[in-house]
């Protein structure tokens, strides 16, 4: 669901026709680069060098969990309050905000789950130029360095990590305006001759610095009342020349440098049409960023909620292959070392540095600060069908039927804003969907759920219910004046409660309500858009900056708004069903922590070659920084997709978190079925290939869940050592057993796959066919293949039985794939709960499968765990076996069966014809 | 653990007054029942292996085809037959089987979920067979239409024909009489121009005397303005305060260019003056006057522009006009005529009569030889415009029967009824309406303008029953999208009316036609439901 249509108001319309001239393709003026954000163009323009701060030792203060200090500008003589702390987990803490503010700077509450706790720091040597700390137990140090200011993060001999190295650290102090003392008018008046009165002016803008009192960007202009308050630090890391994260940009995984171009903006917008491979801000921000090396990661989360740049320089960048070589034989002793560079328009320094030093760490450091992803209701891990619009009832269910017809399975079909009535949120129009009840039942009674928008723009109307109270309360943002905030959107005018009210949250959740949110039923879900928030006449399609939610301008919130859009929803869903039931809730925009309440798509992408292949970095950056229930329109929102643009969205969407088919209003109908029977059949073959492999998603949900472990995962997450992998984003792992490199290029004869690990073997999961790891591999592909390799080493349970709904799956069988490493041994999991309570925080099986020595067990992991589940097993497959005499089953009750079985031996697959073990229960398969 | 099931069913069949049980293994249809001999091995129906009897139907899947597990869920392509007692046999596919989900009216896809399905076999089977009976009068009362569709066609299209000869004859007569009438006018209008021509003439000699005493007059009154010191003659330097003089109009009104406009001369007499007089008038301002030039017009060519803007020969060329289009088209022509009627009369329009006020006055009437002359020549022009108006007439009638006449009607042209009829449905927002083989269209109801879901573009059904959907395309443009069209789908009824409308696809319609046009003959009633009953 995008920006604009014929269906908008006709004003819209009129904007529309000027802003977009009728191309295909972000209209970049509507958004500002650097130069035009001025902040932005202030701080950049710093070079590096000396430092103007200096740590003022003497006022150093050690306590058990924190070292402060102030820090002086030595320019304007303003003091900065440095605080340090090491956190558990082996995070080192930055906090550096004025020591006296003119009055409060925003810091942003809600996104950490809880204070982090602390672990003591204890001095290790002081003098007149520094000190050293030492962070814990490990060699690791903190030396703080006076003049200019500096902190080096060493652990031994080794830099790890440098912050104002290259003294760009700036704090634009709170401030009166100097101008506002004199009346400007009067003044004016004596100056009879016009072209000194000009001169005057200039004079005078130029002594505040262009923008940082007032700013106008197109026709907006922006107040400021506060002034300048920019806040930058600069970060080096030595040894580094892979940098990730940072989402949301449309780029590669692996950042680029941005010397010559605009720094990665990180400012939530709604970008119509976004261009790809460049580093413009998009729906949503998460300011971490990782950087790896075959030695180690690390980690940097700029807990900063304003608009944000963030610049990368490397001196390693533009060196050619031959070049490093050169470099390497000679013995160049340039270590090669990243730069990075962030800057926000207002709040404090608070950042948090992960130290690793396995990917696996910081994604543990990183959850243990925002939390981990929301363990999702398991439908919601299956295939979801949405089009902006599904008509009417009717239309839904001849689609729900069509499902059936050719026997696609589906968990949720969407109904976009023209369900409402004159987009008014939990409403329904009165016509097309007169009997919402009737029509959830009917897709009740299937087994299936529905999803329903609702967006955080209130239309103004005295008539609806929500506008009414939201009024009443005094909920709605305010604008400058104090009025309600109002802006355009879907609905016309509308305002836009305040979400970072918790009193609002609560009132926007009970609105969940069964009883309030007429014509809701407990298999009808949430998805919010526009939670930018979105605001077609406002500047740059948001809000204005000076907008007030409370004492805080919109400016020092806004990248944290969609992030409370979902927070407030989810909880309503929780509190719908008595806290009983697991939500589940799509956002467009987001902030770190937005993991904690359900899933994120790319936004409005379109039907092309090349969004379909950014689909894959754009999750995983999501990935690294704890968002892993990500995925991107399949089709392509805008535009029509060729058939075979289709066909292998399709089949790249079922290996990605979020599985979602979606469509813009005016494009053709593409429900699966509509491209003749072959591609109906190869779009029902990915889909169902979706569903075998449920158990093992579900598996990665719960982990994710448990650990903060990305689902789709990066190649180096798992083999940090090996280079070839660092900037790989055309393939992908799903925890760490499964390898896809998804067919997405037009017209492909075949794919080249990276298959790491030098002691791995991969199994083509299709083929059973075995690979050698270490190695590029020349895969030959149809329209049909989509390439996934299965690591030897795991066991991945499926269910092979695929039925209308994952619900209808429930008590399926399962099916396990051994797959034998060299050493000819396997480890896997099973994960089963009921599927959508929040009982599985007790009521669970958990069990670890593990193959060696020709023994195949299933031990319980979760032996306090209550679940029971009809599940068995009914099939074992073996890859990379060889041929036993017998097989043999012992059950728990000490119970000894023989199994029949079936040897591939052109394959070497063994199959263990109908175990029959319950899932739930100790057995052991012995080969002999 | 894993389920248990029986592999048997144990089918009660009711024919005439015995009954007979019939064993076979569950989901298994009849037609395949000898595939399935108890306590033999079984053999997977596309031959690949054999297993022991046991194995069907033990929730597991040995044959890649799926058939030896026709009762459960255990194979991934498997279908499962419902015997469905009461209603009609059915296939669904065996991952339906124990999904929760009643799928067979006669339950039998539910036997191990817990699912609490209801029979409703007989009742569904009343139900279909209740509709079916409607559905079999109204085909039987829609086909006996339809014939009677089909003998009006036949009489309408013999009519047409008839017409259409009828009006060859008249359109013969109409162009003989045409030609006749072209000769009479042209004869009639030589003597008109020439009369219009002499006195049109006359009154250009007149009005070039009245403009020259009128010069002369002004020159008169010019010549004490110019000199300036009133000795009687005009100098250089007088000319030279009078800048727009300046020949070249470069912004310098020199002496040497002043010298040049007097002739030569340093300074002329008020008789000299005027051979100066004829070389500065036009661009000469009075001084007293100074902001009201007034430039010697000649509004002579404008009075010859007719004062219309479609003098072009526009004529509307829509296939099909419906009526409210065929109204104005008339209307239009009759425009047409009226200029083409006015384009040799003398000037009579108020802004030429104006424009001659301000000059030389109005032209005199013509005398009456003249007015005679004219007077005539109209009375011809009338005659012959009338004629051929006629003949346009006839010859559309023409186009338009010989369309109607080779018009694809249907096999029978039974559909030849709908042709210039327009049928409406409104919802709670539009009115839709189809004029069938000519266009359809919404409007909203409360107010706002018509758009166009598209122009008769062709018969659009399966090969099998082309006759069955309608398409319109080329409609008005969506933004962004394609141009709308529209699908109609014709059903068999008594009536016909337009029941239903839709836009699956943004900007593609659909909409639901009752006629009896697509009424099929009616098959035996009995055997519709039997037919394919397996009891």
């Amino acid at each position: 669901m995008a920006t604009f249509t014929e269906r908008m108001a006709p004003v819209l319309v009129l904007w529309l026709a000027v802003s977009l001239s009728g191309t295909w393709a972000v209209d970049k003026g509507n958004f500002k680069t650097c130069d035009q954000s001025s902040f932005c163009k202030r701080q950049r323009a710093l070079k590096p060098g000396e430092s103007p701060y200096r740590a003022l030792l003497e006022t150093m203060e050690l306590t058990n969990t924190r070292l402060t200090l102030q820090l002086i500008n030595d320019n304007n003589k303003v003091r900065l309050l440095l605080e340090l702390y090491r956190l558990q987990g082996n995070i080192t803490r930055v906090k550096i905000n004025e020591l006296k503010p003119l009055k409060l700077r925003y810091e942003v509450p809600d996104v950490l789950i809880r204070d982090p706790p602390t672990e003591p720091l204890s001095l290790l040597s002081q003098d007149e130029n520094g000190v050293v700390l030492s962070l814990g137990a490990e060699s690791q140090r903190v030396i703080v360095s006076a003049r200019p200011f500096r902190l080096d993060i060493m652990e031994g001999r080794e830099v790890l990590m440098s912050l104002n190295s290259r003294g760009l650290l700036a704090f634009e102090h709170l401030r009166m305006r100097k101008d506002t003392q004199a009346d400007p008018e009067a003044e004016k008046k004596e100056e009879t001759d016009p072209a000194k009165q000009a001169e005057t002016a200039k004079e005078e803008e130029e002594k505040v610095e262009d923008g940082m009192w007032e700013e106008t960007f197109k026709s907006h202009s922006d107040s400021k009342p506060n002034g300048p308050s920019a806040v930058s630090l600069d970060f080096s890391l030595p040894g580094v020349e892979h940098v990730y994260g940072i989402p949301e940009h449309a780029d590669t995984l692996r950042l680029k440098t941005t010397e010559n171009g605009d720094p990665y903006r990180l400012y939530n917008l709604d970008v119509f049409q976004y261009e790809l491979y460049n580093p413009m801000a998009l729906y949503g921000a998460v300011p971490v960023m990782l950087a790896h090396n075959a030695q180690r990661t690390t980690g940097i989360f700029w807990l900063n909620a304003a608009e944000t740049w963030v610049d990368i320089s490397s001196n390693t960048a533009g060196k050619t292959v031959f070049g490093k070589m050169l470099d390497y034989v000679q013995g160049s002793s340039e270590t090669p070392q990243t730069d990075v560079r962030w800057i926000s328009e207002s709040g404090i320094i608070d950042v948090f540095i992960m130290l690793g030093p396995t990917p696996k760490d910081v994604f543990a450091q990183y959850a243990s600060l925002t939390g981990t992803q929301a363990f999702p209701p398991l439908a919601a891990v299956g295939y979801h069908q949405c089009r902006w619009n599904y008509n009417d009832q009717e239309d839904v269910t001849s689609v729900d039927a069509g499902f059936d017809e050719h026997d696609i399975p589906y968990d949720y079909i969407w109904l976009d804003i023209e369900h409402t009535d004159g987009k008014r949120y939990f409403t329904w129009d009165p016509h097309k969907f007169a009997s919402p009840k009737e029509m959830l039942q009917g897709l009740m009674d299937k087994k299936r759920k529905m999803v329903a928008i609702v967006d955080p723009h209130i239309k103004v109307d005295t008539n609806y219910k929500i506008h009414n109270e939201i009024r009443s309360r005094s909920f709605y943002i305010k604008n400058k004046d104090g009025g309600d905030y109002e802006g355009w959107c879907w609905p016309g005018s509308a305002g836009y409660p305040d979400f970072t009210r918790a009193d609002m949250r609560d009132w926007w959740a009970s609105m969940f309500a069964y009883d309030q949110y007429e014509g809701s039923m407990e298999n009808l879900y949430t998805w919010n858009d526009m939670n930018e928030p979105s605001v077609f006449n406002g500047p740059e399609v948001t809000m204005h900056k000076d907008a007030l939610h409370g004492a805080w301008e919109h400016r020092d919130v806004h990248n944290l708004y969609g992030f409370y859009v979902q927070m407030a929803t989810a909880e309503g869903l929780i509190q719908r069903s008595g806290g009983v039931e697991r939500p589940f809730v799509l956002t467009r925009a987001f902030f770190a922590g937005s993991q904690r309440y359900g899933a994120v798509w790319t936004g409005d992408n379109a039907a092309e070659w090349d969004h379909l292949k950014v689909s894959i970095p754009m999750c995983l950056s999501l990935g690294l920084v704890g968002i892993s229930f990500c995925g991107a329109d399949v089709g392509g929102f805008f535009k029509s997709p060729s058939t075979e643009l289709l066909v292998r969205w399709y089949q790249t969407g079922a290996y990605q978190p979020f599985f979602r088919a979606h469509a813009h209003l005016d494009t053709p109908r593409r429900e699966p079925w509509l491209f003749g029977p072959e591609n109906t059949a190869l779009i029902r073959e990915a889909v169902r290939q979706r569903y075998t492999l449920l158990p093992y998603w579900y598996q990665q949900f719960y982990h994710a869940h448990r650990t903060g472990q990305p689902i789709m995962r990066p190649l180096w997450v798992e083999y940090p050592e090996d280079p070839a992998t660092f900037a790989l984003d055309d393939e992908f792992l799903i925890g760490r057993d499964l390898l896809v490199h998804p067919v997405t290029e037009e017209g492909a004869r075949g794919v080249t796959a990276y298959l790491p690990g030098k002691d791995e073997v991969w199994f083509d999961v299709h083929t059973f066919q075995k690979h050698n790891g270490a190695q590029n591999l020349y895969i030959p592909v149809t329209i049909s293949s989509i390439p996934v390799f299965q690591r030897g080493g795991s066991i991945i349970p499926r269910k092979i039985r695929v039925r209308r709904s994952s619900s209808c799956m429930m008590h399926d069988p399962y099916t396990l794939y051994v797959a034998l490493n060299p050493q000819r041994t396997a480890e896997g999991e099973l994960y089963i709960d009921d599927g959508h309570t929040f009982n599985y925080e007790k009521e669970f099986i958990h069990r670890r499968l593990s193959f060696a020595n020709n023994l195949l067990s299933s031990v319980n992991l979760a032996p306090d765990a209550q679940f029971s589940t009809r599940s068995w097993i009914e099939r074992i497959v073996i890859l990379g076996a060889s041929k036993p005499s017998k097989v043999i089953l012992k059950t728990d009750d000490g119970q000894e069966s023989q199994l029949e079985f079936d040897f591939d031996s052109s394959m070497s697959v063994l199959t263990l014809r109908k175990p029959g073990m319950n899932a739930g229960v100790d057995w052991n398969v012995m080969l002999q | 653990m894993m389920t248990c099931q029986t592999p048997y069913i144990l089918l009660l069949l009711c024919v005439g007054v015995s009954a007979v049980e019939v064993q076979r293994p569950r989901g298994v249809p009849l037609s395949k029942r000898q595939f399935y001999e108890e306590n033999k091995p079984f053999t997977c129906l596309d031959g690949s292996r054999t297993i022991p009897f046991d194995r069907v139907n033990d929730d597991y899947c040995d044959c890649q085809d799926s058939s030896d597990e026709p009762g459960t869920a255990a194979c991934p392509n498997g279908s499962f037959h419902c015997t469905n007692a009461g209603f009609r046999p059915g296939f669904i596919p065996s991952s339906r089987i124990n999904d929760g989900i009643c799928d067979c009216c006669d339950t039998t896809d539910e036997y191990n979920s817990g699912a609490a399905c209801q029979n409703t076999c007989r009742e569904m089977g009343r139900k279909e067979r209740e509709s079916l009976q409607k559905m079999a009068e109204i085909t039987k009362e829609g086909f006996l239409l339809k014939q009677q569709l089909i003998q009006e066609a036949k009489r309408g299209l013999e009519d047409k024909k008839a017409k259409h000869s009828d009006v060859q004859i008249s359109k013969k007569d109409l162009e003989n009489m045409v030609e006749a009438l072209r000769t009479v006018k042209e004869t009639a209008e030589q003597p008109e121009k020439e009369a219009k021509e002499r006195h049109l003439k006359a009154w250009e000699d007149q009005k070039a005397v009245i403009q020259m005493e009128k010069d002369k007059a002004r020159m008169t009154e010019v010549f004490p303005e110019l000199d300036d010191d009133a000795d009687g003659f005009v100098s250089v330097a007088e000319l030279l305060s009078h800048s727009e003089l300046d020949p070249d109009s470069d912004g310098s009104f020199t002496e040497a260019e002043a010298q040049g406009l007097l002739g030569g001369v340093d300074q002329v007499d008020a008789v000299t003056f005027e051979s100066v007089w004829n070389n500065i008038k036009e661009k000469y301002i009075s001084e007293s006057n100074a902001d009201t030039p007034a430039p010697v017009e000649t509004p002579t060519e404008e009075i010859r522009e007719p004062a219309s803007d479609n003098d072009s020969e526009q004529y509307p060329e829509d296939d099909i006009p419906d009526e409210e289009e065929e109204e104005e088209e008339e209307e239009e022509e009759e425009d047409d005529d009226q200029d083409e009627g006015d384009y040799k009369s003398p000037p009579t329009t108020q802004t030429q009569e104006k424009k001659d006020d301000d000059d030389e006055g109005t032209m005199p009437p013509y005398e009456q030889e003249t007015q005679n002359l004219i007077d005539a020549a109209q009375k011809a022009r009338d005659a012959f415009d009338e004629t051929e108006k006629a003949l346009r007439e006839v010859d559309d009638q023409i186009k338009n029967l010989e369309k109607e006449i080779s018009f694809d009607f249907g096999p029978s042209a039974e559909f030849a009824y709908l042709y210039s009829q327009c049928y409406e449905l409104t919802t709670s927002e539009y009115t839709y309406r189809l004029c069938p083989f000519n266009r359809v269209s919404q409007k909203p109801k409360f107010g706002g303008s018509e758009t166009n879901l598209g122009t008769w573009g062709h018969w659009a059904g399966p090969e099998d029953n082309i006759y069955s959907l309608m398409k319109y395309e080329h409609g008005t443009g969506c933004w962004q999208g394609p141009n709308r069209s529209t699908m109609i789908k014709v059903t068999c009824g008594k009536e016909t009316v337009l029941v239903s409308t839709s836009e699956p696809s943004r900007c593609e319609y659909l909409m639901e036609f009752i006629s009896p046009a697509v009424c099929q003959e009616p098959p035996n009633p009995d055997s519709a439901l039997h037919g394919h009953e397996e009891l």
